[in-house]
């Protein structure tokens, strides 16, 4: 096989014409010269030669390439052949655009989640050392933080198996100041962060390890998209300086624009470095990610290996003070090991996971649909080719190259919808991105295209190619030439076996359909139980307030006081019905626990200091005892109110009342004996989801960690909105300092439900789809069968036959196919019903209403999609129909 | 791609080598290739002309012979060929073969000259 020669052979042709007919014309004209008349001197001429159009057949097959100039016949044919059909061209085209771009765009969001590497130097050689199996919420623990500050320093001073260690954290701060003052997503690195990542500055220059003193930071460097939106593009350097958290910060580099920072799906607005402290750092806040990129010759193995060697030393040398034996014991017995980092971290990956594989699953059985769709229309279509075929067949034309013939039409089928689909799939990738971002929380993800996403692409073209254009082609391979040109294309009756392959598209469509609507009605069900669902406390007319007076230079032992005199200001407003402060804001995440003795019950509670209008506030009776009052000060007995799982739990039932529990001691936190003095019933602590845990709620004004800066939850019937800017408005006049940021509740709550949303609205759709692309289907199909039993129909009408009783002919065929279908597709959403059962919330994934509601509304589309087909059978005028013969 | 063995096919070997022969000497046109053939086989090889030209690319497109355009005695275009330089060398070996395969025939057919 020679290229060169392929390119050139017609070239090559048009040369050897020219020379036989140079060689024509010398023979002829010598055969003039010999005497011969001119026309006999040619003729002559031309016998010597032979055939000269086998000559140059001959010499164009020495320098073709067989199989690559068929192929190239076949396409072209193809595209031929489908013009001629647009409208059947567009329909296929179309339908395969929408499932390969939906498989794509879901596939693209998978890969920029889990199977990216991040946009840093030789990633796959980063590794993340941690606990392992985690700390077991030991301690305070941030997001991405997996180990505390003094463990980290001890890795960095002894490990050898990395060439290059750092580690990070991500916070929200706030920069400017006064009303200025905005929250910025906080990067914290360690010095060597940006060498070891091998990061290079866009502008300026980055974090180097002198910049990472004693506190407070001097130096910073900004993200490009902050660099861009909130600097203006401002020169980095001396002159460039932002006041962060108060102190005022020298920005001297931008990171480049595709650097997010290592959480993938956020994005970072400035990174700075994590200095060193006055105090001493704390030894029980799990802040930090350490990570560390592997010497040439070492691996994640070996990495492990050591970190678990230094283990021992490490945690014996940072066990924090002030906590427990038991406490203690554990911490020590914790173990480092080295994990792949190549990724980085994502709290994606958790959230959305098992949602995503679902949607790609569900989005596969959309194109599954789709090309059962096509493939019954191919189906079709060959049938009315059959004529042609046959023709072609008794030419002697190989059932081979037929296959081939007709693959290529689908192959230019699949091609063209794949194209148009991962031009969609760009633009729906964008919108799945924009649907998982939530008010709080924009998602920042690389979505474009890698070589990963063009490969499932070309790998689901080649399966949907390979789906609905095998078995068509293959099937009209086998026509018999002599009986298909004998029948005319018109039997008397449909012959059972012929249509048996479109009867199975049918039955599979209808099965799947079933499945992607019983799926869809599940999640949409889940969704709605999830909105619905009464966390046993008002979430309706909640606004929530977070109030910060760091700035106001207040002493310490008048913050308690301060937030007090705040909380009045704010009850006071007109519109406000009350409002209380709380430390911690229950359903949307957030957790505090400590350990507790009751009597001999040892065990964990949630602990929340209240103000004394909370329980009122969130619209929480309290059943047994009283809730709090003015009476209840610093000075006061500590008392607390508990909740009924709490009571059942660690009281085994027995009344709560009068008895007492004794927090373990912790940092901040001494151990502290209060009485129960009421019983609250139970609610949802930190989310929707979730059993409710044993919950205390102790007064505020006994809150032993008081900050400068407080929650409000503030009840009104105003919209959240305008009763925030009044609240605002009121406390900005009397207090500049104070930092205000406002929420409403309820949104708040229902942002933590994305997930479950994107669920039940891409499902829905899909499932929608679903039954629409099996309705087209079950449609074509008894069109299809009615036409092809037109004589038969004819027939029976000429003999007596009632209209009625052709539409039910036609319409008992479409019932058997659809049940055949709808038990098939029952049994396969058990099995498939499975896979979702930690998505749902409230139902069983074998939920019969469910099933039933979705085989009814299939039923209700199918009579649909074959009465009208019934209806024209019945309509048919015998005489016409048997004329036709 | 399965080929019918054909008069060529069967004598492929040898049309090769008097082609290659014929354009020892010097250049020469497909027509007079041709005729030289016929002249020489006593009209037994080449059952019409057509039949050369196949060959004629097949040994271009092997390197041992070479075309240009030119023009005939009688003043007409005509594409010319001549021998390469590997064209030449493999001539040699041919005609080498070739005499070792006569022998060879001729020690079975007539082993008493022996």
């Amino acid at each position: 096989m020679s290229w060169r020669r392929f390119l050139r052979r017609r070239w090559w042709d048009d040369e050897r014409a020219r020379e036989i007919a140079a060689y024509l014309e010398n023979e002829t004209a010598d055969n003039i010269a010999r005497g011969m008349p001119p026309a006999e001197a040619a003729a002559a001429a031309r016998r010597k030669f032979g055939n000269p159009g086998l000559v140059r057949e001959e010499i164009y097959r020495m320098n073709t390439i067989g199989w690559l100039e068929s192929t190239w016949q076949d396409l072209r044919y193809g595209a031929r052949a489908l013009r001629l059909s647009p409208g059947f061209a567009a329909v296929a085209i179309v339908s395969l655009a929408l499932g390969i771009g939906a498989n794509t765009a879901i596939f693209q969001l998978l890969d920029a989640v889990r199977l990216r590497s991040l946009p840093v130097q030789n990633p796959q050689e980063l590794a993340e050392v941690k606990i392992a199996g985690g700390n077991h919420g030991m301690g305070m623990n941030q997001q991405y933080g997996e180990l505390t500050r003094p463990i980290w320093q001890l890795i960095h001073d002894k490990q050898q198996a990395f060439s290059g260690t750092f580690a990070w954290s991500v916070n929200r701060r706030y920069v400017g100041q006064g009303s200025e003052m905005r929250n910025f997503r906080g990067l914290w690195v360690s010095g060597d962060f940006f060498r070891v990542l091998g990061v290079r500055p866009w502008r300026g220059r980055l974090l180097l390890p002198d910049d990472a003193g004693a506190c407070p930071v001097t130096h910073a460097v900004a993200s490009y998209s902050y660099w861009q939106s909130q600097m203006a593009g401002h020169e980095p350097g001396p002159g460039t300086k932002l006041v962060v958290n108060n102190d005022l910060v020298e920005i001297v580099g931008v990171t480049p624009p595709e650097f997010f920072g290592m959480s993938v799906g956020d994005n970072f607005d400035i990174a700075l470095p994590l200095c060193q402290p006055n105090e001493e750092l704390r030894r029980d806040i799990f802040e930090v990610s350490v990570m560390g990129r592997l010497k040439p010759r070492s691996s994640l193995a070996r990495a492990s290996a050591e970190m678990e060697t230094l283990s021992p030393g490490i945690f014996e040398a940072t066990v924090s003070p002030g906590r427990d034996t038991k406490w203690s014991e554990t911490y020590k017995h914790f173990r480092l090991a080295a994990y792949p980092a190549a990724q980085g971290v994502s709290w994606l990956r958790e959230s959305y996971d098992s949602s995503l594989w679902l949607l790609l699953g569900i989005t596969g059985l959309v194109l599954l649909i789709a090309c059962a769709n096509l493939a019954n229309l191919m189906l079709a279509r060959a049938s009315a080719r059959e004529r042609e075929l046959a023709v072609r067949l008794a030419l002697g034309a190989s059932r081979a190259r037929l296959v081939r013939q007709l693959l290529a039409e689908s192959a230019l089928l699949a091609a063209a919808g794949t194209a148009l689909g991962v031009a969609l799939a760009h633009s729906l990738s964008g919108v799945l991105v924009w649907a998982i971002s939530t008010e709080g929380s924009s998602v920042n993800l690389n979505t474009d295209m890698d070589w990963r996403v063009l490969l499932f692409a070309a790998g689901v073209a080649i399966l949907t190619c390979a789906a609905f254009g095998v078995l068509p082609a293959l099937r009209s391979s086998q026509t018999q030439p002599a009986a298909a040109m004998k029948a005319g294309g018109r039997g008397t009756t449909a012959g059972r076996e012929r249509f048996s392959l479109q009867r199975l598209m049918v039955v599979t469509q209808i099965s799947v359909s079933l499945v992607l609507l019983v799926a869809a009605l599940l999640f949409v069900r889940s969704f709605r139980n999830l909105m619905t669902f009464d966390p046993g406390m008002r979430e309706n007319g909640i606004t929530t307030a977070f109030l910060g007076y760091w700035q106001s230079n207040l002493p310490p032992q008048r913050w308690a006081e301060f937030q007090r005199e705040l909380l009045d200001e704010v009850r006071a407003t007109p519109g406000v019905l009350d409002a209380a402060t709380t430390t911690n804001t229950p359903l949307t995440g957030g957790s505090w626990g400590h350990g507790v003795r009751v009597g001999q019950v040892e065990g964990n509670s949630k602990f929340t200091w209240v103000s004394p209008a909370y329980f009122n506030t969130m619209g929480i009776s309290v059943v047994r005892g009283r809730g709090f009052n003015q009476n209840d000060t610093a000075a006061s007995t500590r008392v607390a109110v508990v909740n009924q799982t709490f009571a059942r739990k660690l009281l085994g039932g027995a009344d709560p009342i009068g008895q007492t529990l004794r927090t373990g001691q912790e940092p901040n936190y001494p151990s502290t004996v209060y009485e129960i003095v009421g019983v609250i019933p139970d609610t949802q602590y930190d989310d929707l989801r979730g059993e409710t845990p044993p919950m205390t709620f102790a007064p505020a004004t006994q809150f032993p960690a008081q900050g400068p800066w407080t929650v409000m939850m503030i009840h009104s019937n105003a919209p959240s909105a305008a009763i925030s800017a009044t609240v605002k408005r009121g406390l900005a006049a009397g207090h500049p300092g104070v930092i205000m940021e406002f929420g409403d509740f309820q949104k708040q709550i229902r942002g933590q439900l994305t997930p479950e949303r994107l669920m039940a609205m891409l499902s829905g759709f899909f499932g929608l789809l679903a039954a629409v692309l099996a309705m087209v289907g079950l449609y074509g199909v008894i069109s299809f069968l009615v036409a092809r039993r037109r004589n038969e129909i004819g027939i029976r009408l000429a003999l007596g036959a009632e209209r009625g009783q052709v539409v039910a002919m036609v319409m008992r065929e479409a019932g058997r196919l659809l049940l055949i279908g709808v038990l098939t597709g029952a049994a396969l959403s058990l099995l498939a019903g499975r896979g979702a059962r930690s998505l749902l919330f409230g139902l069983k994934p074998y939920d019969p209403l469910t099933l039933g509601a979705a085989a009814l509304l299939l039923a209700i589309i199918a009579a649909a999609a074959s009465f009208l087909p019934a209806r024209r059978a019945s309509k048919l005028d015998p005489m016409a129909a048997l004329r036709d013969e | 791609m399965g080929k019918k063995p054909t008069q060529t096919d069967i004598l492929q070997g040898t049309l090769d080598m008097l082609i290659l022969q014929i354009l020892a000497p010097g250049a020469a046109h497909g027509h007079a290739i041709a005729h030289a053939i016929e002249r020489r086989s006593e009209e037994v090889l080449l059952v019409e002309h057509g039949s050369l030209y196949p060959a004629l690319h097949r040994l271009e497109d092997r390197g041992w012979i070479a075309s240009f355009w030119g023009t005939s005695e009688n003043n007409r275009k005509a594409r010319y060929y001549r021998l390469t330089a590997t064209g030449r060398r493999q001539l040699s070996a041919e005609m080498s073969r070739w005499e070792r395969v006569v022998r060879a025939v001729n020690q079975v057919l007539r082993p008493a000259e022996r």
